[in-house]
């Protein structure tokens, strides 16, 4: 019993509490750039919920055979795998969002949850944790961007996936398709989870504490400090 | 090489610095945008960075695309090659600059590790690919201008909205805007002024 509720807490943290894009600041490239509309947003949310559990899994079973130092390239090259296998995937079966996603669909492989989550959790902890983890950031990760796609999509277009809601009621404001809308509603978003949150407040900068590259942010920091 | 070519090169680089600017409009980069753009000079250091290693990049890439990968049939490793040979090209250039330039390493190198997975570095060597399948006189001239225009694009983008957010430190935000919030608001006014950019270079080349 005490296993499961462990387990369970490590899948609703990525959803809620550790919501990746909205309190951890990751993946925001994909998040601005894809939620034009709500069905690329989940097909974007799905991909990358993909990627992250399998690349999760494997590295979590690697965890003792990678060393330490050249673990990063490591974690690149399976993380790399996967998004092939998901870019043929989609390519062959739904030709529309691989041309709706086009080149955020290879960039997966930057995508900082993914390198993140297995430099913070896959490499140090057992398989199963691992995979739920990953599917409880890729929940958090397509909610996210669909809570994005869905607002983005109703006010530049007046639809939801595509249904008419708005039409005859109000004029379309298409700027929320272009890049500035994509801005400024995830500032709202990022407002509105932070007032929820215990905290009270947004994140008051990009987390470095939660950067998978944060070995070499400690650099930029003797700099300062040397100076 | 004459006159023509010339202009859409110079076309092209101008496009890729204000029409098709990777922070403001392709949304590539955005976690140095807003992680390092809050001092000036460690937005200009970044910024170099990722220019210097957007072409060095593009200029091994393409060739490896082509000659390589397009011949055996093999286009369907593009995304793993191409992730490792940029990881293998920033230590590389970061080993050398180490050895051979270090005040250059001390202003630049350090940034070098964090643009390994950089979406923007990445992003240019598909998306030169991608204008390329779509307009054969794009080649590897023209790749490496529009590598290099994304770098500067990237810059001034970096440099722009270093300079908004010194000004934001003093104004009296809401509590619920302060930090990333009422950053990404600001990134959104500076993205509108960008759009006041689509149609000029058109006009420029034509």
């Amino acid at each position: 019993m005490e296993k499961k509720k462990s387990l369970w807490s490590e899948f609703t943290k990525g959803i809620i509490i550790e919501n990746p894009v909205l309190r951890l600041m990751l993946g925001c490239c994909a998040t601005l750039a894809v939620t034009t509309a709500a069905s690329n947003a989940i097909g974007m949310g799905a991909a990358t919920t993909f990627v992250l559990v399998c690349s999760n899994a494997v590295i979590s079973l690697l965890r003792n055979v990678i060393p330490n130092k050249v673990r990063i390239p490591a974690f690149i090259t399976v993380i790399a795998g996967f998004v092939t296998i998901v870019q043929m995937f989609i390519k062959a079966f739904s030709p529309a969002l691989d041309t709706a996603l086009g080149v955020f669909l290879p960039l997966i492989v930057v995508n900082c949850i993914i390198l993140g989550r297995a430099e913070m959790f896959a490499s140090k902890s057992k398989i199963l944790p691992s995979i739920i983890d990953g599917l409880g950031m890729g929940v958090g990760f397509t909610a996210a961007m669909l809570a994005m796609g869905i607002i983005r999509e109703l006010l530049g277009a007046g639809t939801v996936f595509g249904l008419p809601i708005l039409s005859g009621f109000m004029e379309p404001i298409i700027i929320f398709l272009l890049p500035p809308g994509g801005f400024f509603v995830f500032g709202m978003l990022i407002a509105l989870a932070g007032k929820l949150s215990a905290e009270g407040k947004a994140p008051e900068a990009m987390g470095c504490s939660h950067c998978p590259l944060a070995a070499s942010c400690s650099k930029i920091n003797e700099k300062k400090e040397g100076k | 090489m004459d006159a023509q070519t010339i202009r859409s090169l110079v076309a092209i680089f101008l496009a890729a610095i204000l029409t098709e600017n990777y922070v403001l409009n392709k949304f590539l980069g955005i976690c140095p945008f807003l992680g390092v753009s809050k001092k000036l000079d460690t937005a200009f250091g970044m910024s170099c960075a990722v220019t210097v290693v957007m072409v060095i990049a593009t200029a091994v890439t393409w060739p490896i695309y082509m000659y390589i990968l397009v011949p055996n049939g093999l286009e369907y490793l593009q995304t793993l090659v191409f992730i490792l040979v940029i990881a293998a090209l920033v230590q590389l250039l970061e080993t050398v600059l180490r050895k051979y330039m270090p005040p250059l390493y001390n202003s630049l190198g350090i940034y070098l590790p964090l643009i390994t997975t950089n979406c923007a570095v990445l992003g240019v060597t598909m998306l030169v690919l991608e204008k390329g399948a779509a307009d054969p006189s794009f080649g590897y001239v023209q790749s490496l201008v529009n590598a290099f225009g994304s770098g500067i694009g990237f810059l001034v983008a970096m440099l722009l909205f270093a300079g908004v957010r010194e000004r934001l430190e003093d104004c009296d935000i809401p509590k619920t805007f302060q930090g990333l919030p009422i950053t990404l608001v600001a990134a959104s006014l500076v993205a509108v002024s960008f759009l006041g950019f689509n149609g000029v270079v058109d006009r420029l080349a034509g």
